[in-house]
């Protein structure tokens, strides 16, 4: 029969065979990691994602072909050219479909989605919510700069009341989105907050949201120096501002607790708002699946389908 | 089917096909009687065809179905009907101009009240169906179960073979509980028990030419949902609409058996962009949708032309544009399907011709690709999948296939390489290991040959030649259509998709007449096969015979694009929009009128 989607997929040869075992294979290097030199403007937040990224990948052994970085367009969502590995980049706004349809099909990959705030909450918003609700295992970094960066300062979703840009002359005047709400009340099932300005905070919610079995959401206040200088000072110590934790005594399974804490004004707090354990859409599907081959058991694929046609005779 | 002789004594008449149009309400199950005479031919070596129309509101309204049944070769549904069976008033006034003059009405007369001037046109049978449905089954069943009932007297009318009814009856109701089962028999019984012999003749089917191995029974969207299994797909991802929703229903509920899944999604571009993503990491995967939601679709369609991701795209045509005629048929999106969407962005499109083709069309299309990497469309049509036919069980064991993504690792690789010469790559899967450490980018950005962005003005020129080149190569391997009728002659009536069976027929009835009519069936439609310029060259007209408008120019779609690529005036177009398929006697018609000089050979 052809693979099931539960098998790691192989076929037409072993791959254990014919290159080292992964147990013999060193770590990569932050040189085998990094492809193309990035094409942000000097300064630009983008830096230390991607920094933080190739840590993470040297930190936790990841190979180059288990690693899958998808993104969909805007400054941050060029990720995947500066990323030596398996990726995609994909259209506006639908990075997480596309996402959803290699995590869903490959259990033996790791899927990093990485984009801007237009792309995740306007033109890709409902597919957050329903990547969120589905609990689709991946895991997201929304790089929130407030403004779009790749289009040149136009007015983002998440742009606060009173910004300034070129479609809003005057100031934005529509409610911005609350990203960590958003991804709250959508049913994701691991939310974070964090800023590009703090790298070990940074890289330790890239850890645990990879280590998430589920839908893992990070957001990631990453600043715009050319359209949106100064963003977050607020936020960082270095330019006077506060970078406060999440209280150590915030319960981060209590959803009305992480919704609260999601509605503190700027630059409130960073780390995990809200984490717990449903079931992802992986794992139920595979049970779908598991029942399914039950009754089929010892049959080959055509044999299943001769079944159906013996009873369309 | 011979019309009967009027009066005399009942007799018993060979027939070597008939026509059965069934006319009610959709609720009163009228698709299940279809659906059991179509499965009984089938069962006989018989040829069968259905046409059926739902009603786009869900509770009830009025509905039909055909059904054709022949010993010999049944290309169409069938123009006019031998038998009308109609429930009600509606019914009956609605549908008796479908029934051939000197036919039969078999009518309910709980509810039919038959007309003077039509019962001298037609022979009139009135059987209270309701009433004895009722009486036949006892309790509180109402008229449920008149269906059956009604089947029961079709059966008596064409001598059917009982015990296979009574078993396809069985079948349908198994697992219900068994007074359900023991009133459908009751009402099939009383049905086939009710007297028609003193008031008309009855019919016998003459032997069929027995055919080679088994016939199965299925319309057109499960036979492209089986099809797309034996392909060897086992991802893919929806959103419901009518005509299309029956195949993701489908895929929803086999493919799990394979260790596959389907998704329903929030919308048309998710689905699209899933399959893309499934098919990025390794498993060509489907996705489809009709009318409206192949519009949201061409972003993502063109991204994977760009990315060069295998992809397979369903689309269901129905009445366009807009929500339009969603449960009617039309051949509207030929143009969407080639052309839609922005940029340069050739993509294969491949219309299946009746409800077998189906079935092997979507093992060609995963096949293409795969082979190309490319998104294919498969363009059916609401007609094709909703009607049922009869045809030759495919060999499973052959035609199943298992397309599991290859891992094997590379030494290197280039995934928009530029070197090879008819364009044709291959997609290589994430999770699989690049020896020299080389990673390859899928991007809708043009790019080089490691798919990283590039504005070279050369680069773009080779690219867009690349992508366009490996269609040209696909091209070449198709075979020109054959042609039916002879190689020369005055008119060729070309049509594409679920056309086939009426345009052929057409091409029987005009030559019967003594015209020179012939035709070909294109269903390689972009890129379109070779050779088709030395066919046209034998025929001093070209009409181009389409279930859509007539354009701006007076040609249809597929006439648009062929006269695109041969630059011929003698190519025009024989058009309709009505939302109904072509009849026979349309086509022939139409043509006469389109060739002022008449179909004979000049
Ligand atoms: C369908 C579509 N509409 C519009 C665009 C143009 N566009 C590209 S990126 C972008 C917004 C980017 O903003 P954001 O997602 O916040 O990313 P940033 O550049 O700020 O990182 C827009 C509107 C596009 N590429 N596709
Ligand atoms: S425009 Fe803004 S977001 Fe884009 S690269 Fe420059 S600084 Fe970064
Ligand atoms: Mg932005």
């Amino acid at each position: 029969m052809s693979s099931s989607l539960t098998d790691l997929p192989v076929r037409g040869g072993n791959i254990t065979a014919a290159t080292l075992p992964d147990a013999e294979r060193k770590g990569l290097t932050k040189k085998e990691i990094a492809a193309d030199h990035p094409t942000w403007c000097p300064g630009c937040g983008d830096f230390s994602v991607l920094a933080l990224y190739f840590k993470l990948i040297e930190k936790r052994k990841l190979w180059h072909e288990k690693v899958t970085t998808i993104a969909g367009i805007g400054c941050s969502s060029r990720f995947p050219y500066f990323v030596q590995a398996h990726g995609a980049h994909y259209i506006h706004g639908r990075a997480l479909p596309f996402a959803s349809g290699i995590s869903l099909s490959r259990p033996d990959l790791h899927v990093f989605v990485f984009g801007g705030d237009g792309d995740a909450f306007s033109i890709g918003g409902n597919h957050f919510n329903h990547t969120a609700r589905k609990n689709i295992k991946m895991t997201y970094v929304v790089m929130d700069n407030w403004v779009y960066g790749l289009t040149k300062k136009q007015t983002s979703p998440t742009s606060p009341i009173g910004f300034k840009s070129k479609t809003d002359i005057t100031g934005a005047m529509d409610q911005p989105i609350n990203p960590m709400k958003q991804a709250i009340s959508a049913g994701a099932t691991f939310v974070a907050r964090t800023t590009h300005t703090n790298p070990n905070h940074v890289l330790q919610m890239m850890e645990a949201a990879m280590d998430h079995d589920g839908f893992s959401f990070v957001e990631c206040l990453s600043e715009c120096v050319e359209f949106y200088e100064g963003a977050f000072d607020a936020s960082n110590p270095r330019k006077g501002g506060v970078f406060n934790s999440v209280p150590a005594d915030h319960d981060v399974t209590d959803e009305i607790a992480a919704y609260k804490l999601a509605g503190e004004p700027f630059p409130g707090h960073f780390g995990i708002f809200y984490k717990n354990n449903r079931p992802t859409k992986n794992a139920n599907e595979q049970k779908i699946i598991a029942a399914a081959r039950e009754k089929v058991t010892g049959l080959k694929d055509w044999q299943i389908l001769q079944k159906n046609f013996d009873r369309l005779k | 089917m011979t019309a009967p002789s009027a009066g005399g004594a009942p007799k018993v008449s060979k027939v070597s096909e008939a026509i059965i149009r069934i006319a009610g309400n959709s609720q009163d199950g009228i698709q299940a009687i279809g659906g059991f005479l179509a499965r009984l031919a089938g069962r006989s070596e018989q040829e069968v065809m259905t046409f059926m129309t739902i009603p786009a509101t869900i509770s009830g309204g009025p509905s039909i179905f055909q059904v054709r049944i022949g010993s010999g070769e049944v290309l169409s549904s069938g123009d006019d009907a031998d038998v009308l069976l109609a429930f009600y008033q509606h019914s009956y006034e609605d549908h008796i101009t479908s029934v051939k003059k000197g036919g039969i009405v078999l009518y309910d007369s709980d509810h039919v009240e038959p007309k003077a001037e039509w019962q001298k046109e037609y022979h009139h049978i009135g059987v209270p169906i309701s009433g004895l449905t009722v009486e036949a089954i006892g309790g509180t069943a109402k008229d449920k179960g008149k269906n059956i009932y009604a089947l029961g007297l079709v059966a008596k009318m064409f001598d059917l073979n009982i015990p296979k009814l009574e078993k396809l009856i069985g079948e349908r109701f198994t697992g219900k509980d068994t007074s359900i089962l023991n009133n459908a028999l009751a009402a099939f019984h009383a049905g086939y028990s009710h007297s028609l012999g003193n008031v008309i003749e009855t019919f016998k089917f003459v032997e069929s030419q027995k055919k080679t191995g088994h016939q199965v029974v299925m319309n057109g969207n499960e036979a492209l949902g089986y099809g797309l299994i034996a392909a060897g797909v086992r991802f893919g991802a929806g959103y419901p609409i009518t005509p299309w929703s029956d195949i993701m229903e489908l895929l929803r509920r086999e493919l799990p058996k394979y260790g596959g899944t389907f998704v329903q999604c929030e919308d048309e571009i998710a689905s699209i962009s899933m399959a893309i993503g499934g098919g990025y990491a390794g498993r060509v995967s489907v996705t489809g949708s009709s009318g409206p939601g192949i519009s949201l679709k061409t972003e993502a369609l063109g991204w994977a032309v760009m990315a060069e991701i295998p992809l397979i795209i369903v689309d269901i045509q129905r009445g366009g544009p807009s929500t339009g005629m969603p449960t009617n048929v039309e051949q509207s999106d030929l143009n969407i399907a080639c052309f839609g969407g922005h940029g340069d962005s050739p993509r294969v499109v491949i219309a299946p011709a009746n409800v077998e083709d189906c079935f092997y069309t979507a093992i060609e299309a995963v096949n293409i690709a795969r082979k190309y990497s490319v998104p294919v469309i498969i363009v059916s049509d609401q007609a094709i999948a909703t009607r049922i036919e009869a045809f030759e069980e495919p060999n499973m064991e052959k035609v199943c296939q298992d397309i599991s993504p290859d891992l094997t690792p590379v030494a290197d690789h280039k995934p928009y390489d530029l070197a090879v010469a008819d364009g044709v790559t291959r997609h290589v899967a994430p999770g699989t290991r690049i020896m020299n450490g080389i990673y390859p980018i899928a991007t809708g950005l043009e790019h080089d040959e490691f798919g990283h962005p590039s504005g070279s003005p050369k680069m773009h020129m080779q690219m867009t030649a690349k992508r366009r080149k490996k269609l040209q190569a696909l091209a070449a391997t198709y075979p020109t259509p054959a042609i039916y009728g002879p190689s020369e002659g005055n008119v060729l009536l070309v049509g594409w998709g679920s056309t086939q069976g009426p345009i052929k027929e057409a091409v029987d009835r005009a030559r019967a007449a003594g015209d020179s009519v012939s035709s070909i069936h294109i269903k390689h439609i972009n890129p379109l096969p070779n050779g088709l310029e030395n066919i046209f060259a034998g025929f001093n007209h070209v009409l181009v015979v389409e279930m859509n408008d007539e354009g701006l120019y007076g040609y249809g779609q597929l006439a648009g694009l062929l006269r695109a690529r041969y630059g011929d005036p003698k190519i025009r177009g024989i058009n309709k929009c009505d939302g109904l398929t072509f009849k026979v006697k349309d086509i022939v018609e139409k043509a006469q009128a389109t060739v002022s000089a008449g179909l004979r050979k000049m």
